[in-house]
């Protein structure tokens, strides 16, 4: 998102002040209607009755958030236990999401270092390779997963062909299946800004390290790495994020075990067995949860910002 | 000293990792597309090359469903990224050209709004958006919705590139007693068209490849391609799906590829 401020050039002029507010109004009221009074609307629909056959009656309820966390047993008079079921859920979502950055990061890293220490021409067009798959239709790509990975699939065929297996890997609908479709559909977003970190970094330093006898793996993790980890943190958090709320991955890739809190909340808005208030009230959490992550990613920025000079 | 300059940067191991990963990530697509090609039935034999599975797309039992889905997408990419590129070249205007003023953090938080929600809550938003005022859901749904998500990624690269246009270009016209308008449909317009086409193309295809969204707005009975390739490969996947895919994913690479070139391209010189 920084990418306007990083090419340079002039900063802001005011050539056409007395327009700015005709220029600007039709993108606020595109985007007022049809995204911001959205989520109002959804935050209102968490605290109403629901309609049995989807939709919902106008009548303030806390029932939705209040079958998220307690458990009243099956008429509702129980006294009220915790609910593990959406919590679990919930948190597997969040592991999931933290293992597929983890892995991003085992192989986004190297990657975008690489393409960072080379030479200038060839630094785009390296970029560019690493980008183009994440234009390709997210379904696509992760239909073609599911067909690359499946138990009679290209994958398996190659390695009991060159003899390193004997019996085809289940790895369709295993939580493994879901952590790599979530790497392979948001993988350049963990390069791209450890890339640009690292294209900034001043290897004078690591000269300097050198000279003083640091060995290279200490240069990269002392020097180096402290360096650039506004990037690395990120990156972490353009993977993290989207990997939470994600359906298609877990849907195609994980099957009904996998279950994530994409699914979840999908399942509230088909056919007629759907809860909306429900499926409102998950979307509410799961915004919320993502909100508090990029106030504190907001954060950390201005503070490195701020160390930065 | 040259060779101890390179020692310094390169780590063993890091290359052939940035191998692994570009062989990860085009494996499943040249896997699928080469499979597209496979003159077999079955999913797993291959049995020769032939194109028995792009004539099925257009001519098969499903190709009337593939036909209208693929006319629904177009039209709704070229559509919604017309308008959201307008919208946003608009908003790039006012903001990169604006000077100072109060509301510029607010602007720029509500135009990266549809990045920052994730995928699956601003479907359902829109979802009860629609159904709260009472709005049949079908294409025009899904239209406003696309152009709505679309603005971000039109408006990114255009404002980009006018931020490397150094406003002396309209200064010059407007000494010269050019009007305002002028000045931005004549100078600042032409300089910025790279900006503006590839924030085009990119809108078009993030519109085109959508179905989290699509999949919650769009009304019973209307489909684009990818809610239909999804209710297709929910029985399993057919080797016709793969040749769709393989032009859908062709459309996709064409199109960022001269969204690229064209970024690149500089002619304020």
């Amino acid at each position: 998102m920084a990418a306007g401020a990083a090419s340079g050039g002039s900063a802001t002029t005011d050539t056409y002040k007395e327009a700015r507010t005709w220029l600007l109004l039709p993108a606020w009221v595109t985007l007022t209607i049809l995204v911001l009074a959205p989520v109002i609307m959804m935050l209102i629909y968490s605290f109403l009755t629901k309609e049995f056959r989807g939709g919902v009656i106008w009548e303030f309820s806390l029932a939705a958030y209040d079958q998220f966390f307690f458990d009243r047993g099956l008429f509702g008079d129980d006294p009220p236990k915790i609910e593990w079921t959406y919590i679990t859920i919930f948190w597997r979502s969040i592991w999931q999401a933290g293992a597929a950055t983890l892995l991003s990061l085992l192989i986004g890293f190297p990657t975008a270092y690489f393409i960072a220490t080379r030479s200038e021409n060839m630094r785009p067009i390296w970029v560019f390779l690493i980008t183009i798959p994440y234009w390709v239709n997210l379904l696509i790509r992760t239909v073609s997963m599911k067909f690359l990975l499946r138990d009679q699939g290209p994958l398996n065929d190659f390695l009991m062909s060159i003899g390193l297996i004997d019996s085809p890997l289940h790895i369709v609908n295993t939580n493994f299946a879901v952590q790599l479709g979530l790497f392979y559909s948001y993988l350049p977003f963990m390069v791209l800004p450890i890339y640009a970190a690292v294209e900034r970094y001043n290897f004078a330093l690591s000269e300097a390290a050198a000279d003083l006898y640091a060995s290279k793996w200490t240069t990269l993790r002392r020097v180096l790495l402290p360096a650039v980890k506004p990037g690395v943190f990120a990156g972490c958090i353009l993977v993290f994020v989207p990997s939470m709320g994600s359906f298609l991955a877990p849907d195609l890739l994980g099957g009904a075990k996998n279950f994530m809190i994409g699914s979840l909340i999908e399942e509230q808005f088909k056919g007629n067995a759907g809860n909306w208030p429900f499926g409102a009230a998950a979307s509410m959490i799961l915004l919320t949860m993502v909100l508090i992550i990029l106030m504190f990613s907001a954060r950390q920025q201005a503070k490195a910002d701020k160390a930065g000079g | 000293m040259a060779s101890k300059q390179f020692n310094i940067k390169s780590y063993t191991g890091f290359k052939a990792i940035t191998l692994l990963c570009l062989v990860v990530l085009y494996a499943p697509l040249v896997v699928v597309t080469i499979y597209s090609f496979n003159a077999s039935q079955s999913l797993t034999n291959w049995e020769g090359v032939s194109l028995r599975w792009y004539a099925d797309v257009f001519t098969g039992p499903e190709s009337g469903k593939f036909k209208t889905a693929a006319k629904n997408s177009f039209f709704i990419a070229i559509v919604a990224a017309t308008v959201a590129t307008t919208i946003a070249t608009l908003a790039a205007t006012g903001m990169v050209r604006g000077g100072r003023f109060r509301f510029r953090t607010v602007s720029f938080g509500l135009i990266s709004l549809p990045l920052m929600v994730p995928e699956i809550v601003l479907a359902v938003a829109t979802l009860i958006f629609f159904n709260s005022i009472g709005f049949e859901r079908g294409l025009l749904t899904i239209l406003l919705a696309h152009i709505a998500f679309c603005i971000p990624f039109a408006y990114l690269p255009i404002s980009a590139r006018m931020q490397g246009i150094e406003d002396s270009y309209e200064q010059a016209a407007l000494d010269l007693y050019a009007t305002k308008r002028q000045a931005f449909t004549k100078i600042l317009l032409p300089l910025m068209m790279p900006g503006i086409i590839s924030g085009f193309l990119l809108a078009f295809i993030v519109s085109l490849d959508d179905f989290i969204i699509t999949n919650f707005v769009k009304g019973a009975g209307v489909e684009t391609l990818p809610t239909a390739i999804f209710g297709s490969v929910k029985q399993g996947i057919k080797p016709n799906i793969m040749a769709i895919s393989t032009m859908l994913l062709s459309v996709s690479i064409v199109m960022v590829t001269i969204s690229y070139f064209v970024s690149k391209s500089d002619n304020t010189k």
